[in-house]
């Protein structure tokens, strides 16, 4: 039993993870339609901001007001990098074919991939203990603080970008082009403004996961997006792409799912039971768990 | 026409160019070129940059006492980003391009088995300075070692489990991408459980794995006296910091695999400290040759050398010492006196190459006290 509970927090840390990238991908194809295959490498680049931050910062010790700090300075810079990426590479295609950006998502992808290798350099990092980790025993189970802290952030996130959507002008406006671009810029919404909001969400989640995931796996390196990335993927197609709170269920299914077939079943399948479940997905319901034909989508 | 006449005009530059460089690559009579391939980047980086290193000193001490047969040694190293594919690559373009007569390469078995059927059938003599998987001298009689193998390894660690961590019931955590590892498990389960010990659960993962929760938290359900991990330094050192974070408090212990400077890196400070691992020589050795050696190194280099370094020093010297005695550079003549090598006095020991072309060498047994590696005991064959 103690070993079943260890397990579910395990899978829990790991799929709230999961669920923040997925977020990202998911708010992208609901306004543009495409599949921002890029997203991963904002994360990896969330990890090594946090890396350099802390670093000029001085931040060799647990401190959790820094912590604070690298994570802010984190989700701006990814942010911005989000923003110059859809600026660059998107926004001069906005009227060609929608295979035409996908493949444009997977070159910029690569480019991030490579680019991080001759900068940061190709060998994994250690990153720094900005946050005390304490260990303590429920019912058996020795849960790290760390676990807590990243499932509790996720949380905290995923309700903030609730309330924005639900609930702010910005909020409406992305919800309206979601649902209809075209009948959308007609009632006046400035659309560049709207897709501009969407890649600052987005990137600033990714990167909040590069941190959280760096705090609880401290090794990073320029390639450590592309799993993840690939997995929030499938996590965002097991919710019904373009829906919100699907893609926040389908990340902590798929966090869920893995650490169970590792502890339980064998480590070989780890990362072939998630593509297993994308193409069961996509031949039993296309539409993902909660994606409905006409469902508003976010 | 005038856009042809500026292809073609460039085509030329391009071509003349590529002779230019081509011809400054030719092979100068006045040197003997010795390959090299190592993980200079990658996740076992340190692993190359040691190795690349300690031949790099051999090279300048042979260079500084007039060289081998009148010329002097020019090493051409090649960096395969430490993965089996790139290594096939460099390789090829060492014996092919480069024309090199032998070739030092690489620490990573995995690696070093891709590397050494391309040298064989080029019959190029190769000699690995750490590889320590059985398997990698058995490709054929060019390929040599001057590091123990890992039978030997998982038996000192048998018995340095039972008679001095006074343990009999592990569990095991293996990395099954990885020959290096899977082998040493295989042999460390035999040996250890004809010892009278005990696996209580093995458990694997795949090299480059950033989360280890899940296993570790299996073998926490099973109590084990400790966990003997043969892997890489890059994984051991997340692989221990969630081990204490989930609350396993037994100690670790594992292979020369975790021997770099890398491996107590942040957390893992803590997380490793009194974990043990035996490996190729130890720094803390009084032997003269030993200390001379690191202090060479650290005039060089500004930092402490690791055993990979000192046994890329001892190949590179063992091959400089059979290509002298060879009297020239035929792949076959080198190969021969490769495998007469009988009691060379290299720095990591008295080095003997046997019958089936590897050394045999004492191990040691470091501990990790404080971030930094121990000597615990000398384990002989």
């Amino acid at each position: 039993m103690s070993e079943f509970i260890q397990q579910l927090i395990n899978g829990l840390s790991l799929g709230s993870i999961y669920a923040l990238i997925a977020l990202g991908y998911t708010m992208v194809y609901g306004i543009l339609k495409f599949i921002n295959f890029a997203h991963g490498e904002i994360f990896m680049l969330g990890a090594f901001c946090g890396l350099y931050t802390a670093k000029a910062l001085g931040v060799d010790a647990p401190d959790i007001p820094m912590a604070l700090v690298i994570l802010l300075i984190t989700m701006i810079v990814t942010a911005v990098i989000g923003v110059t990426i859809e600026k660059l590479a998107y926004k001069p295609l906005r009227n060609s074919s929608k295979l035409t950006v996908l493949i444009t998502a997977i070159g910029v992808s690569l480019f991030l991939q490579y680019l991080g290798q001759l900068i940061f350099g190709a060998a994994p990092q250690s990153f720094p203990t900005i946050i005390e980790n304490v260990s303590f025993d429920i019912a058996g189970a020795t849960i790290g603080s760390n676990q807590i802290v990243v499932i509790i952030s996720a949380i905290l996130l995923m309700l903030a970008l609730r309330f924005i959507v639900m609930n702010t002008k910005m909020g409406t406006a992305i919800r309206a082009v979601s649902n209809n671009l075209t009948a959308a810029s007609l009632m006046g919404i400035n659309i560049n403004n709207v897709i501009s909001f969407t890649f600052i969400i987005g990137s600033s989640l990714a990167g909040a996961a590069g941190i959280l995931y760096s705090i609880n796996y401290p090794s990073i390196d320029p390639l450590m997006g592309l799993l993840p990335g690939l997995k929030a993927f499938i996590a965002a197609v097991l919710g019904g792409i373009g829906n919100f709170p699907g893609a926040a269920v389908g990340g902590i299914i798929i966090g869920l799912v893995e650490t169970f077939t590792v502890g339980y079943f064998s480590p070989t399948y780890r990362d072939a039971i998630a593509f297993a479940i994308l193409i069961i997905i996509l031949l039993v319901k296309p539409t993902g768990l909660f994606g409905k034909k006409d469902i508003e989508k976010v | 026409m005038n856009k042809f006449l500026k292809i073609s005009t460039l085509l030329c530059i391009i071509f003349s160019s590529a002779f230019i460089f081509n011809a400054c690559n030719k092979t100068n009579d006045n040197e003997i070129l010795i390959g090299e391939y190592a993980s200079l980047t990658g996740s076992e980086a340190t692993f190359g940059q040691s190795s690349h290193n300690g031949l790099e000193l051999a090279v300048e001490e042979i260079n500084s006492t007039g060289g081998i047969l009148g010329k002097q040694v020019k090493l051409i190293t090649e960096d395969n980003q430490g993965k089996p594919s790139e290594t096939q690559t460099v390789v090829q373009k060492l014996i092919n391009r480069d024309k090199v007569v032998a070739i030092i390469g690489e620490v990573a078995s995995s690696r070093s088995k891709a590397g050494a059927p391309i040298c064989q059938a080029a019959k190029i003599p190769m000699i690995t300075p750490a590889s320590t998987n059985p398997e990698v001298t058995t490709i054929g009689d060019y390929i040599f070692r001057v590091c123990f193998i890992d039978p030997f390894q998982a038996t000192v660690m048998s018995k340095f489990a039972i008679n001095s961590m006074k343990v009999t019931k592990v569990a095991l955590l293996v990395d099954q991408k990885n020959a290096y590892s899977t082998g040493l498990a295989d042999n460390f389960k035999q040996i250890f459980t004809g010892m009278g010990g005990e696996i209580l659960d093995e458990q694997k993962y795949s090299a480059g794995d950033k989360d280890f929760k899940a296993q570790l938290t299996s073998i926490k359900a099973k109590n084990p006296e400790a966990i003997f991990i043969p892997g890489y330094y890059t994984d051991v050192n997340l692989i221990s910091i969630q081990a204490r974070e989930i609350g396993l408090t037994c100690p670790l212990f594992g292979s020369d695999g975790w021997e770099s400077e890398k491996l107590t890196e942040g957390k893992a400070k803590d997380a490793l400290e009194g974990s043990f691992f035996s490996t190729h020589v130890s720094t803390d050795d009084p032997s003269p040759k030993i200390q001379e050696y690191i202090k060479k190194y650290k005039a060089k280099y500004n930092k402490e050398p690791d055993a990979m370094s000192f046994l890329a020093y001892d190949a590179g010297m063992i091959l400089f010492d059979a290509i002298k005695k060879a009297g020239n550079t035929e792949g076959v003549n080198i190969k021969n006196e490769l495998a007469k090598t009988k009691d060379y006095p290299g720095i990591t020991g008295v080095i003997t190459i046997n019958e089936d072309r590897n050394a045999i060498k004492p191990a040691v047994v470091l501990e990790v006290k404080d971030g930094k590696f121990v000597y615990k005991e000398t384990i002989a064959p």
